[in-house]
C-alpha cells in the first residue's frame, strides 16, 4: 500500500493553524499582529544589542576574543539544547501519547515510519521555535560584528537547525521509554515536577554561586590557565560544541565542514536510532496511555480544614472557592508551578540581601530609601507575573465546565467573586511577605514600611483583578494546559497593562516620597501637606480604579459569552 | 411549563434557528426531534441559558431566561450532550458543588447524593475522580446533577447517547416517573422509536424552523400521513430521500 506523505498526515495541524491564523485576521487580528511584531521586534533588538556590544569588546580583546566569542556560542547553544530536551520531552508526550488525533491516525494503515516522522516533525516546530527565533538575533550580532557577509545566514542555518533534531529524537525517546513503564498520566505528573524542580534548582544554584564575583579583578589569579580553559572545548562529543566551532571558523575564514558533517550525519542516525525504538516501544506505551487515571483522592482536607472557615459564604461561593481549590492541588501541572514560584522568591529575597549596600563604605539613608521604594516596582512585577500564572487563566480553564455554570441560577458576580479571592488572598500573603522583608533587610524607616505596605496592598487588588479581567476578555477556552494560556497574546497584553499601572503609581508616590526625604536629608520635621495627602489619595484611586473597571467587564464580558 | 415565542438565533448571515415558537405544558414528556444540524442543541442551550437569543423570548415557569435569570434557571435541570466535568474532582464532590449552586447544601443534599449515585450505580464510584470515569458514567453523573436539585423542569439533549441498555432503560422509567408527578422533560433525540413510545408530544425542528408540533395523532393528521410511523413521517417531513440512496453508495 503507498503510505500517505508526512504533509498529508499533518494536515488537520496545519490545516488548523492556517485557519485559525485567517479567522484571526477576518476578525481584526491585525492590531494584534502589530502589537505582537513590535514586541517581538524590540526583544530581538534587545537581545542584537546586547551580545552586539559584548562581542565587539570580545572581538577587541586580541588573543583571545575569538575564543570568548566561541564560548559563549557553546554555553548559549548548551543552554539551548538543554532546555529543548526537557520542552521535548513534554512536548513527545503529548504529541505521540495523549493528542486527539492519535486514535485516528493508530488505527489507520500509516505505518510506524511515517508515523514516528510526522509527530517528530509536530514535536520540533512545537517545542522548537521560540529557540529558533530566539537563535536570530544572536547570530545576527556573530555575522555583523565578525564581518560574516550574506552567505553566513544560509550556513548558521545549515548548521543551527539540524542540532535542533538532536535534543528532539532524544526527548521523544526519553518519552517512550517512560511511558513504558510508567502510565502516561503519571508520566506527565512526573514530569511536571521533575521540569519544575529542576528549574528551581539551576535558578538557586546559579544565584547561590553568585556569578557577579567572576566580575571582580581578583578572580583571575592565572591568565594562562584562564586561557588553556578557553581553548580546550567543554566537551568534543557535544553537539551545541560542534555547530559553535562550525559557526566560528566560518567567522574566522576556515570553515570546518567536519563540525558540519558531525551535525548532519548525527541528526541522521540519531533519527533511525529513534525510528527503530519507536517501532519497539511505541505499541505498548500508547495501549499503556490509555490507561492510569488517577482513581483515589485523599480525604476531605478542604472540607475540614476550610469548610468552617468559608461556612459564612454561602453554599454557592463555598463550593466554588472549595472546587477551585481542590482542582488546583490534585493536578500537578498547577500545583507544581509553586515549586518554581518558592525559588523566585527566595532569589528575590537573596538579592536584596546580597546587594552591597552594607558593605564597605556607608551607604546613605537616602539611597536605602530609594532603594526601598523603587522596590515596590519591581515586587510588583513579580506579583503581575504570579497572577498572569494564576488568576489570568482562571476563566479559560472553566471553558468546558460553562455549561453548567450557564445553566445554572449561579450569580457571574460569584463566580468571578470566588476565583478573585482565590486568587487574591495568597497573592497578597506573598505580596506582605516580600514588602516587609525586603524593607527588614533594607533597614527601612517606619515611613517608607508604611507606604511600601499600603502600596503594594492597593496594587496586589488592581493585579489580581486585571488578572482576571484581561484573562476573561482574551479567553483561551481550547487550551487545556494552563502553563500556555498566560503565554497567549492577551497574557502579553495584561504584562503590559501592569507595567503601565506599577510606573504611573511609582510617578505618583514619588512625589510625597521625595518631599518626605527631602525633609529627613535636611534634619527637618516631615510637613504633611494636602500635596502629600493628595498624591497617596490619587495613587489608591487609580489603584482601586484599576480593581473595579476589569473586574466589570470581567462580568459584562462573561455575561457575552456563548457557548 | 416552557414557551418560546419567535426564538432566532443567528451567527453572522446563518441563522441557525428561526422564529421558533413553542410551549411545552407543565406535566409533559416533549420530543424535539431533527436532522444533524437543524438547530435542535441551539434551542436547547438558549433555553438553558447558556446562549443568547437574536430575538424572541424564553420563559420558563413563567419567567424570561434573559431578564430574570436566576429565578427561571432555579427550575431547570440541564442535561448536555457532551459530558465536560470537572475531571479533578469525586463523584460526590461534583453533585455537592451543583447543588451548592442551586443554594442548596446540608444533610439533604448528602442523602440525595448517595440516593442518586445508588440509583444510577455510581455509590462504589462515589469517592473516585472523574477523570478515571467512562462516557456512559461520566453521561449517568450530569443526569444526577440535573436531579440533584429536584428541578421544575428536565431540559436534555440527546440522553441516551453513550448509556448502556440498563441506564437507558432506567432513564425512560425516570422520565416517565419525574412527568407522573408534575414535572415536565424536554427531550431532543435522533432516537424516534424512544422519542414514539416516551413522549406525549413532539415537535420536528428542520433548517432551523419548526415544522410540525404537536401529539403522534395530531401529526399524521396535519400531514395526511394514515398509518404512518413516527420515522417515515419524520423523513417526509425533512426531507430524508437519502436514506433511499444510500443502499446504492453501499453497493458503489
Amino acid at each position: 500500500m503507498k503510505q500517505p506523505g508526512l504533509v498529508h498526515v499533518l494536515t488537520p495541524k496545519w490545516r488548523t493553524a492556517l485557519t485559525r491564523a485567517r479567522q484571526e485576521r477576518a476578525s481584526g487580528g491585525r492590531g494584534k499582529a502589530i502589537v505582537l511584531a513590535v514586541v517581538g521586534l524590540v526583544f530581538w533588538a534587545a537581545v542584537f544589542g546586547v551580545l552586539f556590544r559584548v562581542l565587539r569588546y570580545f572581538k577587541n580583546t586580541e588573543e583571545i576574543g575569538a575564543l570568548l566569542a566561541g564560548k559563549l556560542l557553546g554555553i548559549l547553544l548548551l543552554s539551548f539544547a538543554s532546555i529543548l530536551l526537557l520542552s521535548n520531552v513534554i512536548t513527545a508526550l503529548s504529541s505521540y501519547f495523549l493528542a486527539k488525533d492519535l486514535d485516528l491516525l493508530v488505527s489507520s494503515p500509516v505505518d510506524h515510519l511515517r508515523l514516528y516522522l510526522a509527530k517528530l516533525l509536530e514535536t520540533v516546530i512545537a517545542s522548537s521555535w521560540m529557540v529558533a527565533l530566539m537563535a536570530v538575533p544572536i547570530f545576527a550580532a556573530y555575522g555583523v560584528v565578525y564581518g560574516g557577509g550574506l552567505l553566513f545566514a544560509p550556513w548558521a542555518a545549515a548548521v543551527f537547525l539540524p542540532s535542533l533534531l538532536l535534543p528532539a529524537v532524544l526527548g521523544v525517546a526519553v518519552t517512550t521509554i517512560l511511558v513504558n513503564v510508567f502510565p502516561a498520566r503519571r508520566t506527565r505528573d512526573l514530569l511536571s515536577i521533575i521540569a519544575l524542580g529542576a528549574a528551581a534548582g539551576v535558578i538557586l544554584l546559579f544565584r547561590i554561586i553568585r556569578p557577579e564575583q567572576l566580575a571582580r579583578p581578583e578572580g583571575f589569579r592565572n591568565l594562562l590557565d584562564f586561557i588553556t580553559v578557553l581553548r580546550t572545548p567543554t566537551n568534543p562529543f557535544l553537539p551545541s560544541e560542534w555547530v559553535s566551532k562550525g559557526v566560528m571558523t566560518y567567522l574566522t575564514g576556515r570553515p570546518d565542514w567536519l563540525s558540519v558533517l558531525l551535525v548532519w550525519s548525527s541528526a541522521a542516525a540519531f533519527i533511525v536510532l529513534g525510528a527503530w525504538l519507536h517501532g519497539r516501544l511505541f505499541t505498548v506505551g500508547y495501549t499503556r496511555a490509555q490507561e492510569g487515571a488517577e482513581r483515589f483522592v485523599r480525604g476531605s482536607f478542604w472540607d475540614w480544614s476550610l469548610g468552617w472557615v468559608l461556612g459564612g459564604l454561602g453554599p454557592s461561593r463555598r463550593e466554588f472557592v472549595l472546587k477551585d481549590l481542590r482542582l488546583f492541588f490534585r493536578d500537578t501541572t498547577q500545583w507544581s508551578q509553586l515549586i518554581l514560584l518558592a525559588a523566585l522568591v527566595f532569589v528575590y529575597l537573596f538579592n536584596i540581601r546580597a546587594r552591597p549596600l552594607f558593605r564597605g563604605e556607608r551607604v546613605s539613608f537616602y539611597l536605602l530609601s530609594v532603594v526601598s521604594f523603587l522596590n515596590l516596582g519591581l515586587a510588583g512585577f513579580v506579583l503581575a507575573a504570579i497572577a498572569a500564572r494564576f488568576l489570568f487563566p482562571a476563566v479559560s480553564l472553566e471553558g468546558r465546565q460553562m455549561w453548567l455554570l450557564r445553566s445554572s441560577p449561579l450569580d457571574l458576580r460569584a463566580l468571578l467573586w470566588s476565583k478573585y479571592w482565590v486568587g487574591t488572598i495568597p497573592l497578597l500573603v506573598l505580596a506582605l511577605l516580600i514588602t516587609i522583608l525586603t524593607n527588614v533587610l533594607l533597614k527601612a524607616t517606619p515611613f517608607m514600611m508604611g507606604v511600601g505596605v499600603a502600596t503594594i496592598i492597593f496594587l496586589t487588588l488592581a493585579i489580581s483583578a486585571m488578572a482576571l479581567g484581561f484573562g476573561t476578555l482574551y479567553p483561551q477556552f481550547e487550551t487545556e494546559n494552563a502553563a500556555q494560556i498566560p503565554t497567549s497574546f492577551g497574557g502579553l497584553v495584561f504584562m503590559m497593562a501592569t507595567v503601565a499601572l506599577l510606573t504611573v503609581i511609582i510617578v505618583i508616590e514619588s512625589v510625597p516620597v521625595y518631599r518626605y526625604l527631602r525633609a529627613a536629608y535636611e534634619q527637618r520635621p516631615v510637613e504633611v501637606t494636602p500635596v502629600m495627602v493628595g498624591a497617596f489619595a490619587l495613587a489608591a484611586v487609580v489603584c482601586l480604579a484599576a480593581t473595579v473597571i476589569p473586574l466589570r467587564v470581567a462580568r459584562r464580558k462573561l455575561e457575552e459569552y456563548e457557548f | 411549563m416552557i414557551q418560546l415565542f419567535d426564538l432566532t438565533k443567528k451567527y453572522g448571515s446563518f441563522t441557525a434557528v428561526d422564529r421558533v415558537t413553542l410551549s411545552v405544558p407543565k406535566g409533559a414528556l416533549y420530543g424535539f426531534l431533527g436532522p444533524n444540524g437543524a438547530g435542535k442543541t441551539t434551542t436547547l442551550r438558549m433555553i438553558a441559558g447558556i446562549l443568547r437569543p437574536t430575538a424572541g423570548h424564553v420563559l420558563i415557569g413563567g419567567d424570561d431566561v434573559v431578564r430574570h435569570p436566576l429565578a427561571a434557571k432555579m427550575r431547570l435541570g440541564f442535561i448536555p450532550d457532551r459530558p465536560f466535568v470537572y475531571d479533578k474532582l469525586t463523584g460526590a464532590e461534583f453533585l455537592r458543588f451543583v447543588a451548592g449552586l442551586y443554594g442548596q447544601e446540608g444533610p439533604v443534599v448528602e442523602r440525595r447524593v448517595d440516593e442518586l449515585l445508588d440509583v444510577f450505580e455510581l455509590a462504589t464510584w462515589k469517592n473516585e475522580l472523574i477523570e478515571s470515569y467512562s462516557h456512559g458514567m461520566r453521561q449517568k453523573l450530569i443526569i444526577s446533577s440535573a436531579l440533584i436539585h429536584r428541578p421544575e423542569v428536565i431540559v436534555v439533549d440527546e440522553p441516551m447517547v453513550g448509556l448502556d441498555p440498563r441506564a437507558a432503560r432506567l432513564l425512560k422509567d425516570l422520565f416517565r416517573g419525574f412527568v407522573g408527578r408534575g414535572g415536565t422533560v424536554l427531550m431532543s433525540t435522533h432516537t424516534l422509536e424512544i422519542a414514539e413510545a416516551l413522549c406525549d408530544q413532539m415537535a420536528i425542528i428542520q433548517g432551523g424552523r419548526i415544522v410540525a408540533a404537536g401529539a403522534m395523532a395530531d401529526l399524521r393528521r396535519q400531514h395526511d400521513a394514515g398509518d404512518l410511523g413516527l420515522e417515515d413521517l419524520f423523513l417526509r417531513l425533512t426531507g430524508g430521500t437519502a436514506a433511499m440512496e444510500l443502499k446504492q453508495v453501499l453497493e458503489g
